[in-house]
């Protein structure tokens, strides 16, 4: 029985290309008081619009309004409920910080505003750099970077920059198989060679692996990327001993930042020995995630590497004034424009000085605690895919039960649908054949979590008693399974003029 | 009928070849195709490209995964199959045909030896079952 249930608002919605009529306006404007003049007899022809503006819809305001409440009311949001979207700490993200990011000081800064005018501004981004280097234990931080990829990125061209600084430019970057897919793709995009380190049979890096290819390109390998807990949610055990192996090459070690909600106040990757990890603020510190955003992905560095580092850099001088420093000469250049996603950055300091240290190290607890938690509660009904580790933060459950009956994971993902759930990640990592990944984080309560746990173990009932039930899902909305097939090989990415009848039939 | 025709070597990366003079013919299993769900995309490399044995010569796209594909052995792209950028939808449902992916010319045609008969590979893909 389904006990969650989301109103699923069934008033179909189309385009808003579809309402219009010739003639409809919003606005009647006041007569021009001044001769109209063509835009052509005043402008070069460069600069006229050549493209279709016939496309424009003709709308009234009182349409335009509902068509976008209309479809704002389709919208899952953290807001609506729990969003167990493994790897990707879907946390809740509190109204204070939204106010904090409103004050108007922070809000209309312009960004060349001179140092003295922007010291408050300038004390917060200090201030944020020194609370994210000693929660990770590393000695410097850039803001810069507007997500976690970019981070990689950048993190990656920091540590290049250091190695050609010491002469000793290496070609290869060394990946676990059970990375985010942007570790080899950012690695790959910044040139260097991908060489991917097969996991144990826990999930952990093999470390005689690790070791046999140190030994055959130990010279060459520029640097480790992983991720701790790894995407399996699990803790890398020998971090200390990888960190230490990687080091005695001449490599460095970058560390994935992503699921750090495990780890904030509890350990530090700098005490592990990692050279450069970027943070996702939008992930562990609780800044809007996804269509909220922007995001936010500074990178923390260990001091040989701090020169390197994208300009210009806050700097607090002898008498307590801030200002921004241009001249670093070894730096890697900017970024990003400006200095990164200010209004995220605000946010991130409004949680961290919210919960303070013991409410740090407590939300990291309750999140491990609540993921352990949904692992244990469904041990019997799914098959976990590393049985013997730990999880940390996250769980990672299989379709192998559910398989006998010809319900895989997409179907128990579209099924949760039908519960009130955002569905949780779905075949990723790739090692876990038909993975299910559940990241609760600390935001949810025991309630919902039995709502959810209730959910997943009538799923797999159903999936047993009647699994065209589940093979079927989702029913309770407004348009049921999708041919993503179809969406994928012939992709319609925007309405055309000649397409409107095609794409008004589509529904 | 089996869903591993036995004139065809296959590999445990999942790959099969049908060797036809010194050309061979390269495409994926039945089994890879339906473990990877409905393909909406296959990168494949251009004619003269050459590439070592357990090489990737290029990438499919699934709506649930995306896999590296490897060459079953040593050679030298003669041709791709260009049908597969409209139609990708071949791979899942004519795997051994108008599902195939490249023609290699063989760099070393005792290369093939070493590779799966349709037995071997079927008694492979039920080992791993076990597991």
């Amino acid at each position: 029985m389904i006990k969650k249930s989301t109103a699923h608002i069934n008033q179909n919605e189309g385009l808003i290309f579809e309402r219009s009529r010739p003639g409809k306006t919003g606005y009647c404007l006041t007569a021009l008081d001044v001769p109209a003049v063509k835009p052509e007899e005043l402008l070069d022809p460069s600069l006229l619009r050549d493209d279709d503006l016939a496309g424009l819809p003709e709308v009234s305001e009182p349409e335009v309004v509902r068509h976008f409440t209309r479809l704002s009311t389709w919208n899952y949001a953290i807001d609506l409920g729990m969003y167990p979207l493994g790897s990707c700490t879907m946390k809740y993200n509190p109204k204070l910080n939204e106010r904090v990011a409103r004050i108007p000081g922070f809000a209309y800064a312009h960004p060349y505003l001179p140092d003295e005018f922007a010291q408050g501004n300038l004390a917060l981004l200090w201030e944020l750099e020194q609370n994210l280097a000693e929660i990770t234990g590393m000695a410097a931080v850039s803001l810069q970077p507007a997500a976690g990829a970019q981070g990689e990125y950048t993190g990656l061209m920091v540590i290049r920059a250091l190695l050609e600084a010491r002469g000793d430019a290496r070609k290869i970057v060394l990946v676990p198989d059970s990375a985010h897919g942007t570790n080899p793709a950012s690695a790959h995009m910044i040139g260097y060679k991908v060489l991917t380190l097969k996991s144990n049979a826990e999930g952990a890096v093999d470390m005689d692996g690790l070791k046999k290819v140190l030994s055959e390109h130990g010279p060459d390998v520029a640097a480790l990327m992983l991720t701790n807990p790894s995407t399996l949610g699990l803790f890398e055990e020998n971090i200390e001993e990888i960190c230490r192996l990687v080091h005695d090459a001449g490599g460095l070690v970058y560390m994935d930042g992503a699921n750090m909600n495990a780890l904030v106040g509890i350990t530090r990757p700098g005490d592990m020995g990692v050279d450069v990890l970027h943070l996702n603020l939008h992930k562990t510190f609780s800044t809007p995630h996804g269509g909220g955003g922007p995001g936010a992905g500074p990178i923390c560095v260990v001091k040989e590497l701090e020169p390197f580092l994208p300009f210009p850099r806050v700097i607090r001088d002898a008498d307590e004034t801030f200002r921004l420093e241009y001249n670093c000469p070894q730096s890697v250049g900017r970024v990003r424009a400006w200095f990164g996603n200010f209004s995220v950055l605000v946010r991130a300091l409004c949680y961290i000085k919210t919960l303070g240290p013991t409410g740090l190290r407590e939300a990291t607890e309750t999140a491990v605690l609540n993921a352990n938690y949904i692992a244990h509660q469904l041990r019997d009904d799914y098959e976990t895919a590393y049985p013997d580790g730990k999880p940390m933060h996250e769980v990672v459950l299989n379709d192998k039960k559910q398989a006998k009956f010809g319900v895989h994971t997409l179907d128990i993902a579209k099924r949760l649908i039908d519960y009130g759930f955002h569905p949780m990640t779905m075949y990723f990592p790739l090692i876990v054949h038909g993975a299910i990944m559940i990241e609760p984080t600390e935001s949810e309560g025991r309630e919902e979590l039995d709502l959810f746990i209730d959910a997943m173990k009538s799923i797999a009932r159903e999936a047993e008693e009647n699994p065209e039930l589940v093979k079927s899902a989702p029913h309770h909305t407004r348009i049921g399974r999708l041919d993503e097939a179809t969406a994928a090989r012939k992709p319609v990415l925007r309405w055309k003029p000649a397409s409107n009848a095609a794409a008004g039939s589509s529904r | 009928m089996s869903v591993y025709p036995d004139n065809l070597h296959y590999t445990k990366d999942h790959e099969w070849i049908r060797v036809e003079g010194d050309t061979g013919t390269v495409g994926i299993t039945h089994f890879a195709q339906e473990q990877l769900g409905d393909v909406v995309h296959v990168q494949l490399p251009r004619a003269g490209e050459k590439f070592d044995a357990h090489a990737t010569f290029g990438e499919v796209e699934s709506v649930k995964t995306f896999s590296e594909l490897f060459t079953p052995v040593s050679g030298e792209i003669v041709a791709a199959n260009d049908a597969l950028a409209d139609t990708p939808e071949l791979v899942n449902s004519e795997p051994y045909g108008g599902g195939w992916m490249i023609k290699l010319k063989l760099g070393d045609p005792s290369e093939v030896d070493k590779l799966l008969s349709a037995s071997e590979y079927e008694d492979y893909l039920e080992s791993q079952k076990e597991d």
